[in-house]
């Protein structure tokens, strides 16, 4: 198992994490790569912003 | 407010701009978007004692929507989704956010938090513009996923597509709109 990963393959996983479940060893390679990375971390934060207003896009019923 | 006084007709027809908004997202062809929303409203009139709260009027349109919009969606799915893509520039893309030895090229920016601040209304319209600004193959998957919320199991056998093209899809999907996003966000700051 290839724990070391590069910026571009951990936002790659950070992406696709949005669509499909990890296999363990790139959860593994992930974490650890975050827990390094700080530029990676802002990067899964921009993730999770986009997720979060993606569904708050699709339920808001209140904007006509 | 008038809308006590409302017919029921009058209120369907209240919420047609916003029907048409998400229909022209989704399939990227106002004639198909049109006959979808026209379709909705018919089927919305014809049955108006399917539907119980007039403050959830909305929802319960968006819910026959989005069914008419499936079905286009399957019945044009070779039109809709496996027309040839042309280049659409996604290698320059991901050259200019990363270095060939995988590193950042240009590191991601600090977008704050936009659900807490003022911005939170402004940040859903640049995400919507974003969505907008898709080609329309990759936007009709991307929606596909997001608003009708499909698994991508679901995705893949509505439309034919495989699964490896469609991750591809996805995943260019969501690079272009973070990158959209970071330019237009920031940027009205």
């Amino acid at each position: 198992m290839r724990l070391r990963r590069t910026c571009k393959e951990s936002t790659a996983l950070l992406i696709a994490r949005e669509d499909r479940r990890l296999s363990f060893g790139d959860r593994m390679a992930l974490r650890l790569h975050l827990a390094a990375c700080k530029t990676c971390t802002v990067f899964e934060r921009q993730v999770l912003t986009m997720r979060d207003a993606l569904s708050r896009w699709r339920r808001d019923e209140s904007e006509s | 407010m008038t809308a006590g006084t409302d017919t029921f007709e009058m209120q369907v027809a209240g919420h047609r701009d916003y029907l048409m908004r998400f229909a022209r997202l989704q399939l990227r062809n106002d004639a198909w978007a049109e006959d979808c929303v026209s379709e909705t409203m018919v089927a919305a009139l014809a049955k108006p004692q399917a539907f119980g709260n007039r403050s959830q009027l909305k929802t319960w349109l968006v819910g026959i929507l989005k069914h008419k919009v499936l079905d286009t969606l399957r019945s044009r799915a070779r039109e809709a989704v496996l027309e040839t893509q042309t280049d659409d520039g996604m290698d320059e893309l991901e050259a200019l956010v990363f270095k060939v030895d995988g590193h950042f090229a240009q590191a991601p920016a600090e977008w704050g938090d936009p659900e807490k601040s003022l911005g939170s209304r402004q940040f859903i319209r640049i995400l919507e513009l974003c969505m907008e600004k898709m080609p329309a193959a990759m936007g009709r998957v991307f929606l596909m996923r997001e608003w009708l919320e499909l698994s991508t199991d679901e995705i893949c056998k509505e439309t034919g597509i495989t699964a490896t093209n469609l991750f591809v899809q996805l995943h260019r999907a969501r690079l272009r709109l973070r990158e959209c996003l970071e330019i237009n966000w920031l940027q009205k700051a």
